[in-house]
C-alpha cells in the first residue's frame, strides 16, 4: 500500500463516518462540528490530489466561513438537543427504501464513470489555470452568480424588516 | 539510496519541529513577561520583579502555577466540545508558525541541507489564512460549551467580529499578491529585494508601484481584531462578561488559551513583517560603503551583554549578581561568534526577520496598554463601514496602479 493510498484512506473514512455523524447527532452544534470535520477531510483530499489552492478555499471558505456562520446562529438562537419522533408510517415503507435505492444507483453510476476515467497529470499552475477561468473565460456568469447571490441578500433583509418601517410608539 | 534520502529528510523536518516548538514555546513565555513589562514601564511601574532577577524566572512560575491549580469542571458543561476548545485553540495557533520562513540561509543538519522554515508550501499565505479562519472554533465553542451565560456572550461577540475583521484582513493582503503574484512567503519576500532611488528599501509598505500603507494599516488593525485582543477584546471583557468565552477554565486548559493567544499574536507579527516589512531583507543597500551594517546584529548583541552586565553587578539580590552578569557575558560571546567571518552573513536575514517581528509586536503591546476598549456598535461600525471600504480601496488602488506600470 502507498502512502499516498493510505492517507486517502483515513482521509475518506473521516469524511464519511464525520457525513454520518451529522445527522446522527441530536445538538446542532455537534451536527455543525461533524460538518466541519468533513470540509476540513475534503481538503485534505484536495491536497493529495495536488490542488493546494482548491484545499485552502474549502477550508477558508466552507470551514472558516460558512460554517463559522452557522454556529454563530445555532449559538445565537441558543437551540437545544432536537426530538426524535418516531417515523412516521410514509418514512418507513416509502422512504426508507426510495433512499436505499438512491444510494445504490449513485454508488454504482460514480464506480462506473470511475472505471471509465484514467488519471490525470495535475495541472502546472492550478491557481493561475483556476483565475483565467473564473475572471476571463466565464468572467460573465462569474459576475452574473455574484449579483444574483447579492440580491438574494437583500432580498433576505428586506423580508426581515418588514413590518418594522413603522417605529413602535414610545420606544426608540 | 533514495529510500535514505527520504528518511532523513523526514528526520530532518522532524527535528526542525521539535525545535522549532521548542522555539515558539519559550517565545510565547517571555512574550508575556515582553507585555507585561512594556505595560508596566508605559504606567510607570516596575512590573514582574520578584521571581528572578528582572522577573526574568516569572514565566517558569506561572507555567508551574498553572500545572499545580484544580482543574475545576462545571456542571452541565459539553463535556467534548469543552476540553477540545481549548486544544483546538492552542493547537492552530501554534501549527500556522510552520509556514513562516526565518531566513533566506539554508542549514545543515545530518548532512541534508535545509531551509529555515519548516512547510515552505506553494499556498504558505493561504494555508496561514486558512488557519486563523478556523481559530474562530476553539473561542466561540468555548463559549457555547461552558453552560455560562457571560460565556456564551463571549463566544458570541468573537465569532461575529471574527467573520466580520476576517474579510478586512484578507482584502488588505489582495494588493500584496496583486504585486507580487505568488502565495509562496518565500518568493513574496523575495519579490521586496532592491531599492528605490538606491536607498529606500522596495517593501511592500513602501512598494515603488503603490505603497501599501492602506494595506498596512488595515491588516494590523484586523489582524488586532482576529488575535481579540484590546481595544478588540470583547470576546473577554473584563468589565462586562467576567472574562468572557474562558470564565469556566481553570488550570492548563486556561493556559492552552493564553498560549494560543500569544502564540497568534507571533504569528500575526511573522506576517505583518513578512508582507509589508521585507521579511529578512536588510534596511541598508549592499554598496560598499555601508559594508559595516553587516556587524549591526553582532553590536546588538554586544551592547546588550555590556548593559546586562553593567546593570547585573548592582542589582539588589546576590542571585542577580551572578545570573545577570553571566547572561551578558554570554551574549557578548555569541556577539563575538557572530561578528566572525563565516557567520556573519547567515545571521543577517534572521536577525532582521527578528528585529521586525519584535518591532511589530511592540506596536501591539503598546496599542493595547494606549487604547480602550472598543464599543460592540462602534466595533461592528468601524469593521464593516470604515475598515472594509479602505480595504476594498486599496485594492482597487493597487489594481489599477499594477495594470498602469503594465
Amino acid at each position: 500500500m502507498t502512502p499516498q493510498l493510505a492517507i486517502f484512506l483515513v482521509l475518506a473514512a473521516i469524511a464519511v463516518a464525520g457525513a454520518v455523524n451529522v445527522i446522527l447527532q441530536r445538538h446542532p452544534i455537534h451536527s455543525a462540528i461533524s460538518l466541519i470535520t468533513v470540509m476540513i477531510a475534503l481538503a485534505g483530499l484536495f491536497l493529495l490530489l495536488e490542488s493546494e489552492f482548491i484545499a485552502a478555499v474549502q477550508i477558508i471558505v466552507y470551514a472558516g466561513a460558512i460554517m463559522v456562520l452557522f454556529v454563530f446562529v445555532i449559538m445565537l438562537l441558543n437551540a437545544g438537543a432536537e426530538e426524535r419522533t418516531n417515523m412516521s408510517r410514509m418514512a418507513r415503507y416509502a422512504g426508507v427504501p426510495l433512499a436505499i435505492f438512491l444510494l445504490i444507483e449513485l454508488a454504482y453510476q460514480i464506480g462506473a464513470a470511475t472505471l471509465s476515467m484514467t488519471p490525470q497529470p495535475p495541472a502546472a499552475e492550478v491557481t493561475r489555470g483556476l483565475s483565467m477561468l473564473l475572471f476571463q473565460d466565464f468572467v460573465f456568469p462569474f459576475e452574473l452568480t455574484s449579483i444574483l447571490i447579492l440580491i438574494a441578500i437583500l432580498g433576505a433583509l428586506v423580508l426581515a424588516q418588514r413590518g418594522e418601517g413603522v417605529p413602535a410608539k414610545g420606544g426608540q | 539510496m533514495n529510500e535514505t534520502i527520504a528518511h532523513s529528510i523526514l528526520l530532518v523536518s522532524l527535528v526542525k519541529v521539535v525545535v522549532l516548538l521548542f522555539l515558539v514555546l519559550t517565545a510565547v513565555a517571555y512574550l508575556v513577561w515582553f507585555e507585561r513589562k512594556v505595560a508596566a514601564h508605559i504606567q510607570g511601574r516596575w512590573g514582574p520583579y520578584r521571581v528572578g532577577p528582572h522577573g526574568l524566572l516569572q514565566p517558569l512560575a506561572d507555567g508551574v502555577k498553572f500545572l499545580m491549580k484544580e482543574d475545576a469542571t462545571p456542571a452541565g458543561v459539553d463535556r467534548f466540545v469543552y476540553f477540545a476548545a481549548p486544544l483546538l485553540t492552542m493547537t492552530l495557533a501554534i501549527s500556522a508558525i510552520a509556514m513562516i520562513p526565518f531566513g533566506p540561509a539554508s542549514i545543515h543538519i545530518l548532512g541534508v541541507a535545509t531551509p529555515l522554515v519548516v512547510a515552505n508550501i506553494n499556498v504558505g499565505l493561504l494555508a496561514i489564512l486558512a488557519i486563523t479562519s478556523i481559530g474562530v472554533y476553539g473561542v466561540a465553542l468555548a463559549g457555547w460549551s461552558s453552560n455560562n451565560k457571560y460565556s456564551l456572550l463571549g463566544g458570541l461577540r468573537s465569532s461575529a467580529q471574527m467573520i466580520s475583521y476576517e474579510l478586512s484582513l484578507t482584502l488588505s493582503v489582495v494588493g500584496i499578491l496583486l504585486l507580487a503574484g505568488t502565495f509562496n512567503l518565500s518568493e513574496l519576500i523575495m519579490r521586496q529585494d532592491g531599492f528605490t532611488w538606491g536607498f529606500l528599501p522596495k517593501w511592500n509598505l513602501l512598494n515603488p508601484t503603490l505603497p501599501q500603507i492602506l494595506g498596512f494599516f488595515c491588516y494590523f488593525v484586523a489582524a488586532v481584531a482576529e488575535t481579540n485582543r484590546a481595544p478588540f477584546d470583547l470576546a473577554e471583557a473584563e468589565s462586562e462578561l467576567v472574562a468572557g468565552y474562558h470564565t469556566e477554565y481553570s488550570s492548563f486548559k486556561f493556559a492552552m488559551f493564553f498560549l494560543g493567544e500569544y502564540a497568534s499574536m507571533i504569528t500575526v507579527a511573522c506576517l505583518a513583517s513578512i508582507l509589508f516589512l521585507g521579511g529578512w531583507l536588510s534596511p541598508f543597500p549592499p554598496t560598499p560603503g555601508l559594508a559595516w551594517t553587516r556587524y549591526i546584529p553582532a553590536a546588538a548583541l554586544a551592547i546588550a551583554g555590556v548593559v546586562l552586565i553593567i546593570n547585573g553587578a548592582g542589582y539588589l539580590t546576590a542571585f542577580g549578581r551572578i545570573v545577570l552578569p553571566g547572561l551578558g557575558i554570554a551574549l557578548c560571546a555569541l556577539a563575538f561568534l557572530v561578528s566572525r567571518p563565516s557567520v556573519i552573513d547567515s545571521v543577517q536575514g534572521p536577525f532582521w526577520f527578528l528585529a521586525k517581528v519584535l518591532l511589530v509586536l511592540f506596536i501591539y503591546v503598546w496599542v493595547r496598554w494606549t487604547l480602550p476598549r472598543f464599543r460592540y456598535d462602534q466595533l461592528m461600525r468601524f469593521g464593516w463601514k470604515f475598515l472594509f471600504p479602505v480595504a476594498l480601496l486599496n485594492v482597487v488602488l493597487t489594481s489599477l496602479a499594477v495594470v498602469m506600470r503594465k
